[in-house]
């Protein structure tokens, strides 16, 4: 076929620049011109908020209330003037005989605003507002990730998130594949229905069991311990499902095999069931730690005190009733994506590739 | 040296029965070979010794012991899977190792018999390697491997030669069979290919839908088969078989009439004139002869020249296709009339039930050649 034959070869840039052709193997097919511009669609449909997010984050109090809004973080050139104790704004004023000078701002009087000549102290004019355009120059604001990291314990959140999402996905990795292996592997009366009711589970939405979980924890006096958020979910009917769909998969020779060869059920299950269901376990351990980390209604419910506040409750603490910090919330924001997006790059090519190939014919 | 016993067991799943009622006696270092068709339940069979099944009745004697209730990791067996089970995941040192780790061997005794094995079996340069970077054959040595170095009771093959392909099949075949005369131990084989059963064993166990056939050696079952199924079965190409009615013949002999054929042949004991039975001949036991001393005459439809040796296939009037085993070449024309004489020290009568008359027939009576196997 034309179309494999092709095919290029398959590094970032030869997919990138991949295309059916035309009739005779070159220029653009229709299709080619489509494809590529539903592709592109869908690239600024995922990445366009988030590189405004991380865009915006650098980005002054000043400069996010701006309107129109700028793309980059831009912040006004401040000069020194001789007698004036701060710095003043820097402005492009266009007089009425065409000419255009930098000047920089003392004050604004309602539409008039009082400008000095940085060269020239001494002078003194007003202008009106519309006649000044500030100049501005690309500038990053690094205190909205210093400030809240410093002095509002963000670090400690951080350190919180990280440890409510290890924990509970290593938990959750290891009781669920133990659940499905049993599910899996062993024969016996009612596995199916067993199996049934787990996924049953999965129609009960949280906000049902919301309050008895609360009374169950509070009795275990775990209320605003990091246990009440990482134990709580850690059995998850999705995650038993996955695993053990991908553990009927195992050849039966290999478990037989194993028996043979006097492996204990626990040998079986932690030196050939488990290994060879890594490509499940990467897919589930990537969802528990998007699940753990973005989980926000639960530890909201059961961590009342700071000091074992998540990120994502942190951040709703930025949201007051009447002011809203946006560019803490931004910047905070972009800390709280970046460990997600790094486990998700490392671990995504166990979703493509399955390493289960299991050297039988 | 373990003996392996087998008393009345019984298999069914659900309410299907598979295996009904089996007694065999596997002597130490014996070669035992499970035959027959797919679906006999051989592989059950097998796997009910190892004690990956567990039986519905009767009872798995090993040694002596009843090992019904002991499970396959303390049978102390082991076996060669068809598919061979490799661990994927571990390299060909790690599968071999494997059993051994976990019967909590030391570093060093674990080293040195993979080491020993892997030189037995000539796969030492691949040690390293993950299974999916060996060939089918070289898997295959793993697999056996894995099996030798836990120096177990006995072995068990679960049709371990069938996914390679013709060539390897019969090199990996000579050297199982130079293994067991190494390592002398007791093993159990199963296989649907009955060359292998006849190149192998020192018994062959034919089963057929769960139930034995017949039990001998290679030589038993091929000149006395004591049924249809195994007379079918053993013997490549395939015995002829042929329904016909005995009728009296001259002399005080019977004749077999089948469709407008008739052989004429002494009396024998246990058929009277009017039995239907059915005459066995094995493709290499017919001689060509002139019209008048035939028992047969066909036309020939087909002719396999193979150089060293030529098989014929008539179709008799009345009767179905038959094969002709001829050494040498023999030139033939298709469409050309064959007259064939059956020898008949080697033909063999069974009953309308498909159990042996005679095998074989000479002067009058039943040739009795020996009839040994079934009690082995």
């Amino acid at each position: 076929m034309a179309d494999i034959a092709a095919t290029p070869s398959r590094t970032i840039g030869g997919l990138a620049t991949a295309r059916r052709g035309g009739p005779n193997g070159r220029g653009w097919h229709w299709t080619d011109i489509f494809t590529y511009v539903y592709l592109a669609f869908g690239v600024a449909l995922m990445f366009l908020p988030v590189v405004w997010l991380v865009l915006s984050s650098f980005k002054t109090q000043a400069g996010l209330q701006e309107f129109p809004p700028t793309l980059l973080p831009l912040g006004q050139v401040q000069v020194e003037v001789q007698g004036f104790d701060e710095p003043l704004p820097l402005f492009e004023v266009t007089f009425e005989d065409g000419t255009v000078r930098q000047m920089a701002q003392i004050r604004r009087i309602g539409i008039m605003s009082q400008m000095v000549d940085p060269e020239n102290p001494e002078e003194r004019i007003q202008v009106s507002i519309d006649d000044r355009e500030p100049i501005r120059e690309f500038r990053v604001a690094w205190e909205n990730y210093t400030k809240p990291l410093e002095t509002f314990n963000f670090l400690t959140y951080l350190n919180n998130s990280v440890i409510v999402t290890a924990a509970a996905t290593l938990i959750t990795l290891l009781i669920n594949s133990m659940a499905a292996y049993g599910l899996a592997i062993y024969e016996f009366r009612g596995r199916n229905a067993v199996m049934l009711f787990v996924i049953g589970t999965l129609m009960i939405p949280i906000t049902i069991i919301l309050v008895p979980t609360y009374l169950v924890v509070t009795q275990l006096g775990m209320v605003n311990t990091l246990w009440a958020v990482i134990i709580p979910g850690c059995a998850t009917p999705t995650g038993v499902f996955l695993l053990r769909q991908y553990m009927l998969t195992i050849p039966r020779d290999l478990i037989e095999a194993a028996r043979m060869d006097k492996a204990s059920e626990w040998q079986i299950y932690w030196r050939i069931v488990l290994p060879l269901s890594l490509p499940a376990i990467a897919v589930l351990a990537i969802f528990s730690v998007m699940w753990r980390w973005n989980d926000f209604l639960w530890p909201l419910i059961v961590l009342n005190r700071s000091e074992v506040y998540t990120l994502q409750i942190g951040l709703n603490a930025f949201q007051g009733e009447l002011n809203v910090q946006w560019h803490f919330v931004l910047a905070m924001t972009v800390v709280a994506l970046i460990p997600v997006t790094v486990v998700f790059a490392f671990l995504q090519r166990f979703i493509t590739t399955g390493i289960a190939s299991s050297g039988m014919k | 040296m373990t003996e392996i016993e087998l008393k009345s067991v019984l298999k069914a799943y659900g309410d299907v029965e598979v295996i009904h009622g089996i007694d065999l006696h596997v002597g130490s270092g014996q070669f035992v070979v499970f035959v027959g068709p797919s679906g006999c339940g051989k592989s059950t069979l097998l796997r009910i010794i190892a004690g990956l099944e567990q039986v519905t009745g009767g009872e798995v004697v090993i040694d002596g012991t009843v090992v019904n209730a002991i499970p396959a990791s303390e049978r102390g067996l082991a076996m060669v899977f068809q598919s061979y089970a490799l661990y994927p995941h571990m390299s060909v040192y790690k599968n071999m190792a494997f059993g051994l780790e976990n019967s909590k061997m030391a570093r060093a005794e674990i080293e040195s018999r993979v080491q020993e094995a892997a030189a037995m079996l000539q796969i030492t340069p691949y040690l390293n390697r993950r299974p999916k970077a060996l060939s089918g054959g070289q898997r295959q040595r793993v697999a056996i491997g894995r099996a030798i170095v836990r120096d177990p009771k006995a072995f068990l093959f679960d049709e371990p030669l069938s996914n390679l392909d013709a060539e390897l099949r019969v090199a990996m075949r000579k050297e199982i069979a130079a293994l067991h005369n190494k390592l002398g131990g007791t093993m159990i084989y199963v296989t649907h290919d009955q060359v292998e059963a006849m190149t192998l064993a020192d018994v062959i166990v034919v089963l057929n839908q769960g139930r034995i056939e017949q039990i001998g050696t290679p030589l038993e079952l091929y000149n006395c088969p004591q049924n249809t199924f195994v007379a079918g079965f053993i013997g490549s190409p395939r015995m002829n078989l042929m329904e016909a009615v005995a009728e009296p013949g001259e002399g005080g002999g019977i004749d077999l009439v089948a469709g407008s054929q008739r052989i004429a042949l002494p009396a024998i004991a246990g058929i009277a004139p009017g039995d239907n039975v059915t005459f066995g001949i094995r493709p290499e036991h017919m001689d060509i002869v002139d019209a008048a001393q035939a028992d047969i005459s066909a036309p020939v439809d087909l002719t396999e020249q193979l150089g060293g040796e030529t098989y014929l296939f008539c179709t008799p009037e009345g009767l179905p296709q038959i094969t002709v085993h001829q050494l040498g070449q023999f030139p033939v024309s298709e469409g050309e009339m064959v007259h064939l004489r059956f020898q008949r020290k080697v033909m063999h009568l069974f009953n309308a039930d498909g159990q042996v008359v005679a095998n074989g027939i000479e002067n009058g009576a039943a040739a009795g050649m020996e009839v040994e196997g079934a009690q082995a």
